[in-house]
């Protein structure tokens, strides 16, 4: 019973609707017209490289920022009106953790849930359940400070359902953490998302992107470019498979020509050449047959990644 | 990018001084060099900082000059026509420029040595050159002692425009003045070398700092108190930095006591050296 | 605690919204204080040091002193109150000012709170609320200790305490107002020079009849001054219906400050 209402879920019941939703800061437009919908039950992802206007929808989302223009509607109510009705219902995780750190980790939970006006007794239930969900029972009486990234990432997410939220919204729930520590962070949020919660997150990592999400935009420039689930994305904008080449060259542009003829379409790249082809080995023998000499060739699956390299010409992290 | 100012050559032809840019061996800095090498980068930070410390450093005794030598003075000297002859003005202002050495000496010598031990790790950067602990300390007392020079000369200057000193060998109060800081600088050098976070300068404000400054003889001579706590005034060091700059600033030096004072100021700056070396050994290299 | 004044306040000044969960925050910091409760309990020994420093030391020197109203009263007597007011001022001050600077800008605390129900009002309500207890505490300690030392003189200083929370919503409210101002550490020289001359010449250690008369005027102006005036005539009990213009002046301050910091921090934070 952690993790919140596991109420029947009604196919296409809207939680969360935006058209138009544009957010300025001065004469800088920060988030571009942008329409998106998300229903309840479902992992919905913003995939785009830094700068791309994700914390701000985010934040607009959250309620913590002021929608310039468009429409934005949560539980079909406006956030203008209705912020705190709303943020009563809604689980958020900022980007950079927002823990308190004169507070130890058990009584983040309890402060965090009296903000909600939940009582001290139903407080004291939900954070020892929930430091359980987190893996973090042995650290309850600890100091937050010395916790590792993961561990502090997970007690906001715990933290964060203190109020059984229906839409959690989590801005780059990994960033800036290890393998290790992002995987079991992966595992924790597959089990919210069993038990029912609508997950909304963002993230300039194509894996993450494509492990959490049931539908996904793809965001540049404060704009949605693209739209979908990560299968049809990569179907749709990308060949089955891609081969990289690495030079032995200062600049890649000056090999690219060898290769033209080769695959469906060439990506180059400062440091390596891809080669989009549904069977990849097939270009490496066509390439070694040219009497090519690459340091290094590879064949991968294509991924989101590719998607977007398609879309603006740019690779996501930089 | 602390050691990037030039240095003096006295160590070396101008040939040896070139030759450490280079490559492979190089000869030794000497102590002086050294010393100077850690003085000059304060210096360097000093001069983007020192509007911050403006207010602190120099309004504050200011202040206290108005409010207590002339605003209470007044009172005082309606009442009783001064104390021990003088008028209070005269009493108080020795005894501001004592008690102002010991503000410099905690605000050069908590947060900012905390900061470079902890924060921005500045000793650390210096230890990976050729300096030891013992040329950073040197260098950064030297660097509070330009510090506490500056900060009593400017209040010297205003006192002396108010009246604040009966003779002009009042000068002499900032060679003791200087001292009176030193002595508090070392020891909490030592202090803060052993701190995690602020919880113990808070204490060091509250149970050190205002306590010394209310009752060293300050605002009145130590003798109003009951005879049991005067002991008490004879082992800090503000009470005799203000008995001896009281001393010089009216030209009434007994010869005795005032040795005496200047002695145990000493014992607190070699005492506290002594300590801050090893605490700070022990913090930066364990 | 002053939840009431602010709500009548909201039909006449547009405030911005609250959720009613002001005292959620004043939990949380009770519960914060519980791991430094050393800071908490040294906090009050400034003012006692003050007392019996300059009540035996200077009072020894001038035996008695002619307050504005013209009593001939001892030293000690007269420097209690005043530095009752001024311990108020202070407690108040570094609680909105330091910690609620650090919570701002580096602890991001109320970018969590604001996710929550709770809005810039029950931030400016809550913080402001526990200024006034801990200074209220301070108070309380220091007005025992004032007593046992015989410096006071009527039984209208049972009143002292109330007022000395009136001056700590005053102080508390424009400190957290001016904090939401500031950009860094470096600003925080302009509370002390605010602070500092006021704690020296609000009528503090000498009475308000050595200034020159223009200067009087001056001093007139500043909150402290007030505060200062209103514990010293209550604690010498020489009440009239002055005293009521001092409440005013600090609680039209403290109303100021309130708004001004819940409108502040919903521009700063809700962005
Ligand atoms: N409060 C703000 N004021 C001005 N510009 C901002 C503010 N917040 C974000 N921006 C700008 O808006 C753009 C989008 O930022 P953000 O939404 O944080 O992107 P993302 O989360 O995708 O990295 C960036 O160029 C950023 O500099
Ligand atoms: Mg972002």
């Amino acid at each position: 019973m952690v993790l919140g209402s596991v109420a029947t879920v009604t196919e296409d019941e809207t939680l969360l609707s935006a058209t138009g939703l544009t957010k300025t800061f001065g004469d800088f437009t920060a988030v571009d017209g942008i329409d998106f919908a998300v229903r309840k039950g479902e992992c919905f992802g913003f995939l785009g490289p830094n700068g791309a206007g994700k914390s701000s929808t985010m934040r607009m989302v959250g309620c913590v920022s002021p929608v310039t223009s468009g429409e934005l509607r949560l539980f079909g109510l406006d956030p203008a009106r209705h912020g705190p009705a709303i943020r009563a219902r809604l689980g958020s995780c900022p980007q950079r953790d927002t823990l308190d750190e004169e507070l130890t980790v058990e009584e983040n939970l309890w402060v965090y849930g009296r903000y909600f006006g939940l009582s001290r007794k139903e407080v004291r239930t939900r954070a020892a359940e929930l430091l359980d969900f987190a893996q973090l029972t042995d650290r309850a009486g600890d100091k937050v400070e010395p916790l590792s990234g993961g561990m502090k990432r997970r007690l906001t997410i715990a933290r964060s359902l203190i109020n059984s939220p229906e839409i959690l919204l989590l801005d780059e729930p990994t960033t800036g953490l290890d393998p290790q520590a992002r995987h079991v962070l992966w595992d924790r949020l597959f089990r919210l998302k069993r038990s029912g919660v609508t997950l909304v997150l963002t993230t300039h990592y194509m894996d993450e992107a494509e492990q959490l999400c049931d539908r996904l935009v793809v965001m540049d420039h404060g704009r949605i470019v693209a739209e979908g689930s990560p299968r049809s994305l990569i179907d749709e904008y990308s060949t089955r498979e891609v081969l990289e080449l690495r030079f032995d060259a200062e600049d890649h542009q000056d090999v690219a020509e060898q290769v033209t003829g080769i695959g469906e379409r060439v990506e180059v790249l400062p440091d390596r050449l891809l080669v989009y082809a549904d069977d990849g080995d097939q270009a490496a023998a066509v390439v070694h047959s040219r009497g090519i000499e690459p340091l290094s060739a590879l064949v991968r699956r294509a991924t989101l990644e590719d998607v977007f390299l398609h879309l603006t010409g740019r690779t996501l992290v930089d | 990018m602390a050691m990037a100012t030039p240095l003096p050559s006295d160590a070396g032809t101008d040939a040896g001084v070139r030759s450490r840019a280079r490559p492979g061996p190089r000869q030794p800095l000497s102590t002086a060099e050294r010393m100077l090498a850690v003085f000059s980068y304060f210096l360097t930070v000093y001069r983007r900082t020192w509007r911050g410390s403006i207010i602190g450093r120099f309004l504050s005794p200011l202040f206290f000059l108005l409010a207590m030598g002339v605003g209470l003075g007044s009172l005082v000297n309606d009442r009783v026509g001064g104390v021990d002859g003088l008028p209070y003005l005269q009493f108080v202002v020795p005894a501001i420029v004592a008690t102002q050495t010991m503000w410099v000496a905690m605000g050069e010598s908590t947060y900012q040595v905390l900061g470079y031990i902890k924060w921005n790790m500045g000793y650390h950067a210096m230890l990976a050159s050729p300096m030891s602990v013992r040329d950073v300390l040197r260098g950064h007392f030297l660097a509070v002692a330009a510090h506490l020079t500056t900060a009593t000369t400017i209040f010297m200057g205003v006192a002396a425009l108010f009246g604040g000193f009966r003779s002009v060998a009042a000068v002499f109060c900032l060679p003791i003045a200087i001292l009176t800081g030193l002595a508090f600088t070392t020891p909490i050098f030592a202090f803060t070398a052993r701190q995690e976070g602020d919880d113990g300068f808070n204490i060091l404000f509250r149970w050190v700092v205002t306590p010394l400054m209310l009752f060293s003889g300050t605002f009145f001579p130590v003798e109003q108190f009951p005879g049991w706590m005067q002991p008490i005034a004879w082992v800090t060091p503000l009470w005799h930095g203000v008995e001896a700059c009281r001393d010089v600033a009216t030209g009434a030096v007994a010869l005795g006591p005032f040795v005496g004072h200047v002695a145990v100021l000493a014992v607190y700056v070699a005492v506290g050296w002594w300590l801050a070396e090893r605490s700070f050994a022990a913090r930066l290299v364990p | 605690m002053s939840a009431p004044t602010t709500t009548r306040l909201t039909s006449l000044v547009p405030m911005p919204a609250g959720a009613g969960l002001a005292r959620m925050l004043v939990e949380r910091n009770i519960t914060s204080f519980r791991h430094g409760w050393v800071a908490l309990v040294t906090g009050f020994a400034e003012p006692v040091f003050y007392l019996f420093s300059l009540g035996i030391g200077i009072g020894a020197l001038v035996q008695t002193v002619t307050t504005d109203s013209g009593a001939e009263v001892s030293y000690p007597q007269f420097v209690a109150p005043a530095l009752l007011a001024a311990s108020a001022m202070n407690g108040a001050v570094f609680d909105s000012t330091f910690n609620v600077f650090f919570k701002l800008r580096y602890a991001k605390l109320y970018d969590a709170v604001l996710a929550t129900p709770m809005g810039p009002r029950d931030i400016a309500v809550g913080e402001i609320a526990w200024s006034l207890i801990r200074g209220g505490l301070y108070s309380a300690a220091f007005l025992v200790v004032a007593l046992l030392a015989g410096a006071v003189g009527s039984w209208w200083a049972v009143l002292a305490l109330p007022a000395a929370v009136f001056i700590g919503f005053a102080f508390a409210a424009l400190g957290m107002f001016a904090t939401t101002f500031m950009k860094s550490w470096v600003h925080f020289d302009y509370i002390t020079l605010a602070i500092q001359p006021m704690f020296l010449f609000s009528a503090t250690f000498f009475p308000l009849s050595t200034y020159p008369e223009a200067l009087q005027w001056v001093v007139r102006v500043t909150p402290l001054y007030h505060g200062v005036a209103l514990e010293r005539a209550l604690m010498l009990g020489e009440v009239g219906w002055g005293v009521l213009a001092h409440v005013g002046y600090l609680v039209v301050l403290g109303a100021i400050g309130v708004v001004g910091t819940a409108r502040r921090l919903e521009k700063l934070l809700l962005s």
